[in-house]
């Protein structure tokens, strides 16, 4: 049991001290949802008012609607990222290095996708402090409340990221998974606009929007962040995590890969 | 008990066979050097025996513990230097050692006395807070191999490891394993596909076009081959002589 732990803080270590080091990249993570969020959504607060809706208590301006959808595009991004250099050469090294290791390969991906996962939160705390310092405020406690939920959903976005890297050969760049992956998972969601504004506009764009994963994600985070309880998006969270790692780490294998160059 | 054996291993992608019933032992505290061109299937050899393939056909098992069955213990005796440099650039000496450590499950106690020891070992004890992208080539080799020596393997396995090094540093990397092998009794399988890096001790495999075309001691060989080393390894990978 001891060489498990070991070998997950080792993990952990190496991706926090990455972090540590790549303050570039951290940084440039972080553009991308703040400028959401100061030009965007400042921009677009004037042409749609959000009605009252759950969780919140009163009418909110439209920076506070868009907070925890940006949260988890942070997720999004990270574990899209995360999971396609695991498969493809630009981490190959590493990965090879940490297939080397004794311990069982599940544990070894289980570990890797837990401990980015956990650095992304970091990404996600570090944007929602600009955010209070911007004048978007959760209630404190929703802030702690919202934490297992992140990690659930950063989780859930690696383990989907590293199995559509094994299974889709056309996802061997980054441009790729965001055509095919993150916008359509970030528009047809309640990230940007919640549903009801959706259904008054389309009917087939709204199901696609409440049958999407990361809607539940975001509406998880957002009941989480102002201290609901969302048993619906919850059950789908864990369910789909569940599946996902599963199947990630069933067709995990860099051999596919090179199989797939050769051809 | 033999430090490795390959048993019949073959291995294709898709159509193409990269491996054709290959087969060889590796005795222990012995220097083997496994020559082969560019093409001839070594680095698929390599993906095999470190597990990142799956196997197809055939058996590995290092030091009698099957890399199929009971992959756990044969990892624990294989220390591994790949081809390509697999360091983590922007962290330290010393912290691209605890991260090794670290996956083979060794307690924070053990790992600080071994990076001790390996560090000492190859003469980078004062380097062990510089990061790895400060140091040049040969340093950054040493790194490697005092990384894969880390958890006391049985079996080096070292993948084309002198490739971009100077001549100097390269006779030196192998040299140093030589040495090491002689005083640790650890068994290498160095791969390479330069013939001036074999010695006339060494155990020799010469793969060529995914077949194993020769085996045995280096002098044997390039005796019953033809005079020296080059005009023997000319001969047995000229395409006709693929068996």
């Amino acid at each position: 049991m001891n060489a498990y732990w070991q070998c997950f803080s080792g993990i952990v270590l190496r991706e926090w001290l990455r972090f540590v080091l790549q303050r570039t990249r951290f940084l440039s993570a972080l553009v991308r949802p703040l400028l959401w969020l100061l030009v965007f959504a400042a921009g677009f607060r004037a042409a749609l008012g959000i009605a009252i809706i759950e969780p919140y208590d009163t009418y909110i301006p439209y920076e506070v609607y868009i907070i925890p959808g940006l949260a988890c595009m942070i997720l999004l991004f990270n574990g899209m990222q995360g999971s396609l250099s695991m498969v493809y050469d630009r981490e190959m090294g590493s990965m090879r290095v940490l297939l080397t290791s004794p311990l069982p390969r599940t544990f070894l991906l289980c570990s890797k996708l837990l401990a980015t996962s956990l650095i992304s939160l970091l990404q996600v705390y570090a944007f929602l402090a600009i955010a209070w310092v911007y004048g978007v405020q959760p209630p404190a406690p929703g802030l702690l409340i919202a934490l297992p939920a992140l990690l659930l959903v950063a989780l859930m976005l690696s383990a989907l990221g590293l199995l559509l890297s094994n299974a889709i050969r056309q996802l061997e760049n980054f441009a790729g998974v965001m055509n095919f992956v993150i916008f359509p998972l970030f528009f047809l969601s309640s990230a940007l606009y919640p549903l009801w504004k959706m259904r008054e506009s389309s009917e087939w764009l709204y199901w696609l929007c409440a049958l999407n994963p990361f809607t539940h994600a975001v509406e998880l985070v957002r009941f989480a962040l102002y201290e609901r309880f969302n048993p619906l998006a919850l059950g789908v969270c864990i369910g789909l995590t569940l599946v996902f790692v599963l199947l990630a780490v069933l067709t995990f294998n860099p051999q596919h890969a090179a199989l797939r160059k050769s051809n | 008990m033999n430090a490795l054996d390959v048993s019949d291993v073959s291995f294709a992608y898709g159509a193409k066979e990269a491996l054709r019933q290959v087969s060889f032992s590796l005795v222990p505290g012995r220097f083997a050097a496994l020559l082969g061109p560019n093409g001839a299937g070594k680095s698929t050899l390599i993906a095999l025996l470190t597990r990142l393939y799956d196997l197809q056909r055939g058996e590995i098992r290092v030091g009698g513990c099957s890399l199929r069955d009971a992959p756990r213990p044969a990892l624990k005796q294989l220390g591994v230097v790949f081809q390509q440099s697999t360091l983590d650039l922007d962290l330290s000496v010393e912290q691209n050692l605890r991260y090794h450590a670290a996956l083979h499950g060794m307690s924070r106690h053990q790992t600080g006395l071994r990076v001790d020891a390996e560090l000492a070992r190859q003469g980078l004890t004062e380097r062990r807070r510089e990061k790895v992208r400060e140091l040049n080539g040969g340093h950054r080799r040493r790194v490697e191999i005092a990384r894969a020596l880390l958890h006391e393997p049985r079996l080096l396995l070292l993948d084309e490891a002198s490739v971009g090094l100077d001549p100097a540093s390269r006779l030196a990397l192998n040299q140093h394993i030589r040495s090491l092998c002689r005083e640790q009794g650890i068994s290498v399988l160095w791969t390479t596909h330069l013939l001036d890096e074999v010695q006339p001790s060494d155990d020799l495999l010469i793969l060529h076009q995914g077949r194993l075309v020769a085996s045995g001691q280096a002098e044997e060989l390039t005796q019953e081959h033809g005079g020296d080393l080059g005009s023997a390894f000319a001969r047995l990978t000229t395409s006709g002589a693929a068996r």
